[in-house]
């Protein structure tokens, strides 16, 4: 065997040995990239905000109120099974995480898809905070009826799965902000359950009656903010 | 008072194709305040062009002037295309609001962040009226006005109401300008309706 056959024959085992050393790594990356691409909003969630579970988690089937298909300006319950904690700080934040992540359809969204609820807590009182993300003030369609439509999914979402929760205040990244998108103001309570917390008085009632009866949210019911 | 929300850097609801709520609503209060004054009534706008001044100073524009009433206009970003919504705060409740200072009880003085609450039972009949008339005009509208948390009205001493067209989902400006007068004549009817029970000594 000549001297140059030699060389190519060891050149060719070299570059076997450095093809086998990379073959799997490549192989791997490949399948990578042909896996769908995690979009930055499923990132953040991941970091900022784990699935909520807790040892007394219950299946349960929960009513969220996303905006209507049919009656647009309208909110509507819809039952959705979830795992519910018996806690209820932790049963709220399972309920806010489920209302902005398992949206049936695109048009039914009330709170932007990329907002996180940062820490939510619950005062003896029944006073419920809720910290949301710059997002939820940054990428709310500005207007009344949208930023009403916002805080009123949150408001009776909570009302009809929480119990103690009277009333209920909105923080963006912790600060207290003035309004939601330029209209809705955020500086007082919004009523979650008019006659539960020992704090709250009911709101005089007179006149809610023909506004629910037209299928407009009337003055006392949850999500209101009344002064 | 009439008072074209938002202006300046700030311009509200934005529609993918171009329209702006701050631009819109000028033009809606413009030719409002053009069919009150036919009817001989004085009329005020917070903001005459493009600047925003802020909550606070659209609502001491309307608290210095006796007997007044505030319409704010705005436009939706959602909801159903030609419609017309308005709003009132509603009722009082001390479980929403953060504690007072102590002592304004006794003086009978009003909070500025409070001075919509003796004015909450007629901002809601002036709401009534005005959503009467834009039911009437514009197809779709509810009958009977909403409430919310209008953070502007919170501060105004005076009947406060919010009107609110959708949308500025629109391809242009045309379809909202063309709202605009019908929208002027619901105003001058309703506030002609409401100067019945507001003005003193009236029936």
């Amino acid at each position: 065997m000549s001297h140059r056959a030699k060389m190519a024959i060891g050149i060719l085992v070299v570059a076997v040995l450095v093809a086998a050393f990379y073959l799997p790594g490549l192989v791997r990356h490949v399948f990578r990239l042909a896996r769908p691409e995690r979009t930055e909003e499923q990132a953040q969630r991941e970091v900022t905000q784990p699935p909520v579970i807790t040892p007394t988690d219950v299946n349960v089937k929960a009513k969220i109120f996303w905006a209507s298909t049919t009656s647009p300006g309208i909110l509507e319950p819809v039952e959705v099974q979830l795992p519910l904690s018996a806690d209820p700080v932790q049963r709220s934040r399972q309920l806010i995480n489920a209302l902005i992540t398992q949206v049936p359809a695109p048009e039914q969204r009330t709170l932007p898809a990329d907002t996180t609820l940062l820490e939510f807590y619950l005062l003896s009182d029944g006073t419920a905070v809720a910290d949301f993300s710059d997002s939820l003030s940054a990428a709310t369609p500005s207007g009344i009826l949208s930023e009403q439509m916002a805080v009123d999914s949150i408001a009776r979402t909570l009302a009809a799965s929480v119990e103690p929760i009277g009333r209920l205040k909105i923080l963006i990244h912790g600060q207290d902000t003035e309004t939601l998108a330029g209209h809705l103001d955020l500086t007082g309570f919004f009523l979650v359950r008019a006659e539960s917390p020992p704090a709250a008085p009911t709101p005089p009632a007179a006149p809610g009656r023909k506004a629910a009866a037209s299928g407009l949210t009337p003055p006392a019911a949850p999500g209101k903010l009344a002064h | 008072m009439l008072d074209p929300a938002h202006g300046g850097a700030d311009a509200g609801a934005r529609g993918a194709n171009g329209v702006l709520e701050s631009e819109v609503v000028l033009s809606f209060a413009s030719q409002a305040r053009a069919a009150l004054e036919r009817q001989g009534l004085r009329v005020l706008l917070t903001r005459q062009g493009n600047e925003n001044p802020s909550f606070d100073d659209r609502s001491a524009v309307v608290n210095g002037q006796r007997g007044a009433i505030f319409i704010s206009f705005h436009i939706s970003s959602t909801g159903p295309t030609g419609t017309a919504r308005v709003y009132s705060l509603p009722p009082v409740s001390r479980a929403s609001r953060p504690p007072s200072p102590t002592g304004t009880e006794r003086t009978g003085l009003a909070l500025w962040d409070q001075a919509q609450d003796a004015y909450n039972v007629l901002s809601r009949r002036l709401a009534e009226l005005v959503q009467i008339q834009l039911a009437q005009r514009f197809r779709g509208s509810p009958e009977v006005p909403a409430t919310a948390a209008v953070r502007q009205l919170r501060t105004v001493a005076a009947p406060a109401i919010a009107i609110e067209i959708s949308s500025v989902s629109v391809p242009n400006r045309n379809p909202l300008e063309q709202m605009a007068p019908a929208l002027a004549e619901a105003i001058v009817r309703s506030v002609a309706d409401f100067q019945t029970v507001y003005e003193p000594g009236a029936k």
